[in-house]
């Protein structure tokens, strides 16, 4: 490999030890990068500086649906302290496209825009106010097209294809070219099971697009190197990815693409896909200069996909003991102007569309729209968000209409393990739907009128418009409300996941030091800590170095879809586990005459010692180790194979693992001003084995505090005449705050499921789902309106609209 | 145009500055503090927030212009500034915020234990929010930090509403704040015991 000659950029990671006596998996034990994050240490992909690095600017469309009829860039070029201005003529290499699935996106337009904010030409400058305003100074002109917005423009006789010419392996299948992806699931007989119902309840659910909203913009630093390559230091969920996405591009092999992942400021899936990535190496290798891109808060929310709004219409029934008949449903996905996720959103919205409950009768139908609107992909929960939202209220509307109580009603239809999901696939490892229930509603409800303090009236911080000071309590009524669902967890549909660990075992001063490598994305979960965590259990080690993430080692596969703990995890515990096996048999090289146990009993290391299953010591790891060579071994991981859902009928084991959760949400309703504060969103979660327990309700409490986001205030608008965003800033779109996030108490269950590694369940999504449709469950509670919409808005309570 | 001014107790000089920088820009690319984060830089996140002359401000608003001949405290000398304030005497003796005389003295700590920065003297707030997990991706956590250190100076013992209506100016999407509000309680049940 050759070494760059420049020095490397302030902010380049480097490796972080960790000296813990405990600290194995099921401890509660701090994060490696902990003192670096609160002293201001720990560097950021925008931290990122090189000496004689330059600023990279992108110029984004500023209409949606259009040809692009001429791109003037000679005012940019000739500004000052410019050094390349680059459009999609200047694209090196014959691949202009990328994509996870689809490669149907351009890196730069060419000859038309499909979005609002697709990225058309980039700058280079010494300063970024230099470049934003040369890219200003590019004259683009358009021509604009009749833009495509939801399912009956998309659909319609007349309607502009948004792709011409698909052959990718979805266009195929799908009736209409402007569907990325259709998913029916079919199991049993809804005609013949529709009439038994004693009941039948149909609902229209919508739901907005929400934007991950992580705080740390996009950003990175690409620096040339002397051989012609790139290093590329970055924030992403997923190293290996990218780089399979970007080498072709910039036409050159992977290996002289060096990507190191920089700090990553959280993700929730919208930094699966590439942002800036391409665009920095692009500026670099034309200018031969390090470029720094970092979006600002406007430019991120039109860098990076959004969460699916979708439109839901639900049937279900029920006999009049309140057993589940069946369930009709069609799920419509937008997936804006490029295929980045849709597929697999479809793939989980169909086959979780039934959420947790047992119904033998089912008629699924999923699609994913080709539109002008922003595109939309990889979020917290995807796909099975959306469903959770109307089956959850279908659930309320059946116990209503049955008379019953909306928990028991669930509890009577709750899945459990052994239960066929509508792929047929059976659930094969704890599935305690109705304990997670009966969890949540045993808990004590917060005291009435809580915003009453001691002699002193009432705290308006504790009431609905807070410190605006709005009500001291009149009009104020108070809902409870439940929801409870599924999540599948890792990669689904036949696709080959796998992740990779290498560990290095070696003395250091006399001391046994365990180095973990790995490309997993660190993004805020908490994965390194967990890494450091299992190589003490498994290695008996103290001091553990986690070592920054790169492509310099296989693949780690995503940070999301709930899987990395599993599956880096699970790659770092096999890993160790051959480590080990090299340990002992050095060992029994080295000592096995000595003693009879190296033969015949089973060993372990534990507290830097060999020693039996009895707990007798034979070793000590140092005693092994001194005089061999440093013990390093790379290893791949997997989980067990799934199958591709049949593309007619949706049959087939698809998914790896389920995760399930619940909540319970307590809110208060200002039913004149139609302001809503939530006061307590209990949650119950299975989550097979807390490797972390802090983490695991960091992650709890985290995940639900999104799903509250989006039920009461998060929602990117898109004008439906334009394709526009609407509100793309912090300022209008809202997410919450310490004010408007309510104590989130967290019970926690461990099941194992024993086919994972410690029997652990992936975490992350579970409670983004549930929260949504409890909240919404419990302002309609309150106030006795219908409510099918996210986010649920003060002209929704009122009536003023 | 250049801009004399102190950050964390030392004098500092920024030359070629544009009139448009914002202070949160000079601190992060001229003078190499990115400690401070620019996660909105719209005044809405709080993740840019620092002290100036004692006040807490979203130093992505702050005109770099605007700083001249005043005090800056920001995330990389939380630690230095809380422990001389303690050393002090704390509020009562009327030594909140940095005197010019104690941010002269601040220095930047040359060595740490180890690679983690583990054994580094930290604020009590600091090691709070290691203790109680309010870190995850830690792009909240620096204006957090000033925030919250700034209510405790003001608030020994802040009721829940009250933290929360202090940091209310400061987004995080991680972690749902529960653990945040248990760092800020833990810290001033510490401070409350070593008084």
């Amino acid at each position: 490999m050759a070494q760059n000659t420049r020095t490397a950029p302030a902010g380049t990671p480097t490796d972080v030890t960790q000296d813990h006596v405990k600290g194995g998996i099921g401890e509660s034990t701090l994060r490696p990068d902990g003192t670096l994050k609160v002293t201001g240490e720990f560097a950021y992909s925008s931290d990122m500086w090189h000496e004689d690095m330059l600023w990279g600017q992108t110029l984004r469309s500023t209409v949606a649906h259009a040809e692009i009829v001429s791109i003037d860039i000679s005012e940019a070029v000739a500004m000052s302290g410019v050094y390349a201005v680059l459009t999609y003529d200047d694209l090196p290499a014959e691949v202009k496209n990328y994509g996870l699935e689809i490669q149907d996106t351009p890196v730069l337009a060419h000859g038309k825009v499909r979005h609002h904010g697709e990225p058309v030409a980039l700058v280079a400058a010494d300063h970024p106010e230099t470049a934003r305003r040369a890219a200003a100074k590019i004259r683009i002109e358009y021509r604009e097209l009749p833009v495509v917005t939801d399912e009956a423009s998309a659909l319609a006789a007349d309607a502009p294809l948004i792709h011409e010419g698909r052959d990718d392996h979805h266009s195929g299948h799908v009736p209409h070219p402007n569907i990325v992806h259709r998913q029916p699931i079919v199991r049993g007989d809804v005609a013949e099971a529709r009439k038994r119902a004693d009941v039948i309840v149909e609902g229209e659910y919508v739901f907005g697009m929400q934007d991950q909203a992580f705080l740390g913009p996009e950003s990175g630093l690409a620096v040339p190197s002397e051989d012609g390559g790139v290093d590329l230091y970055v924030a992403t969920q997923w190293l290996h990815s990218d780089l399979k996405q970007i080498a072709p591009v910039l036409g050159l092999p992977e290996e002289k693409v060096r990507m190191t992942l920089s700090g990553v400021g959280g993700a929730f899936g919208g930094r699966e896909d590439i942002s800036m990535q391409i665009h920095a190496c692009l500026l670099a290798l034309r200018t031969g200069k390090p470029v720094k891109i970092v979006y600002n808060r406007f430019e991120s929310f039109f860098g990076h996909v959004h969460r699916h709004p979708a439109k839901l219409h639900y049937e279900h029934g029920a006999t009049k003991d309140g057993k589940l008949t069946h369930l009709k449903a069609r799920i419509v996905l937008d997936g804006g102007a490029y295929a980045s996720a849709s597929p697999a959103v479809v793939g989980n919205a169909s086959s979780l569309g039934a959420g947790p409950y047992v119904v033998d009768d089912v008629e699924i139908e999923a699609v994913a729209l080709y539109t002008n609107n922003p595109p939309c992909g990889a979020m917290r929960g995807f796909g099975a968000v959306q469903a959770c939202f109307a089956y959850e209220a279908q659930m309320d509307k059946l116990a209503a209409k049955l008379g019953m109580d909306p928990v028991e009603f669930r509890r009577l239809n709750a899945m459990e393990q052994g239960t066929l999901m509508p792929t047929g696939q059976v659930v094969d490892s704890p599935a305690p739907v109705a304990e997670l229930l009966r969890r949540v509603k045993a808990r004590p409800l917060p005291p009435e009128r809580q915003w009453e303090t001691a002699g002193q009236g009432a705290d308006v911080r504790a009431l609905p418009g807070g410190l605006s000071n709005t009500t001291h309590g009149e009009g104020v009524v108070r809902g409870v409300g439940y929801a409870v669902g599924i999540k599948n967890v890792g990669f689904s549909e036949g696709f080959d996941d796998y992740s990779t660990a290498r560990v290095v075992l070696q003395l250091i001063n006399g001391e046994p030091v365990a180095m973990v490598h790995t490309a997993m994305a660190e993004v805020g979960q908490g994965g390194v800590t967990v890494h450091a965590q299992i190589a003490r259990t498994e290695l008996g080690v103290t001091q553990v170095t986690i070592h920054p993430a790169d492509t310099q080692v296989g693949s780690a596969g995503s940070t999301s879809a709930s899987r990395q703990t599993y599956m880096t995890g699970g790659a770092v515990k096999n890993t160790c586990e051959a480590v080990r096996e090299k340990v002992l048999e050095i060992g029994r090289r080295k000592n096995g005459s000595y003693h009879p146990a190296w033969a015949t009993a089973e060993l372990l290391l534990e507290g830097g010692k060999v020693v039996t299953d009895g707990g007798e010591v034979l070793a000590t790891l140092a005693d092994v180790l001194e005089g061999e060579d440093v013990i390093d071994i790379e290893l791949e991981f997997r989980h067990r194979p799934t199958v591709p859902f049949d593309l007619r009928t949706g049959q087939g084991d698809g998914h790896v693992q389920y995760t399930f959760a619940a909540h319970r949400a307590v809110v208060e309703v200002d039913t004149e001003l139609g302001l809503v504060k939530v006061i307590e969103l209990a949650t119950a979660q299975d989550v097979g084995k807390a490797l972390n327990p802090l983490s695991v309700v960091g992650q709890i409490q985290g995940g639900t505090t999104q799903g509250l986001g989006v039920a009461v205030m998060e929602e990117i608008i898109v004008d439906p005449k334009t394709a526009k965003v609407r509100n793309p800033s912090f300022t209008d779109y809202l997410i919450p705050t310490i004010l408007d996030t309510p104590t989130i108490p967290v019970d926690v269950l461990e099941l194992a499921d024993h086919n994972a590694p410690y029997g652990l369940r992936g975490i992350g999504e579970a409670p983004t789902l549930s929260s949504t449709p409890a909240v919404l469950a419990a302002i309609r509670n309150a106030t006795g309106l219908e409510l099918n919409k996210t986010p649920v808005r003060p002209e929704a309570l009122t009536g003023t609209l | 145009m250049r801009v004399n001014f102190t950050v964390n107790g030392r004098p500092q000089e920024a030359d070629d500055v544009w009139e448009g920088e914002s202070l949160l820009y000079v601190l992060r690319e001229r003078l190499g503090l990115p400690g401070s984060k620019n996660a909105c830089e719209q005044g809405e996140c709080g993740s840019c927030t620092v002290r100036l002359d004692g006040v807490p401000v979203c130093s992505c608003l702050v005109a770099a212009g605007q700083v001249e001949g005043r005090e800056v405290v920001t995330v990389e000398g939380l630690a230095e500034f809380a422990k001389d304030r303690t050393e002090h005497g704390g509020c009562a003796s009327g030594a909140c915020g940095t005197t010019l005389d104690q941010a002269k003295r601040w220095e930047a700590k040359p060595t740490q234990d180890s690679q983690t920065g583990e054994g580094v003297e930290l604020s009590p707030i600091q090691q709070a929010f290691i203790d109680a997990g309010a870190v995850q991706c830690g792009f909240c956590t620096p204006g957090l930090l000033i925030a919250a250190d700034e209510l405790l100076e003001r608030n020994g013992s802040p009721s829940d509403q009250d933290i929360r209506e202090a940091l209310s100016g400061n987004l995080c999407r991680c972690t749902g704040y529960e653990k945040i509000l248990d760092a800020v309680r833990l810290a001033a049940a510490r401070q409350g015991e070593a008084v």
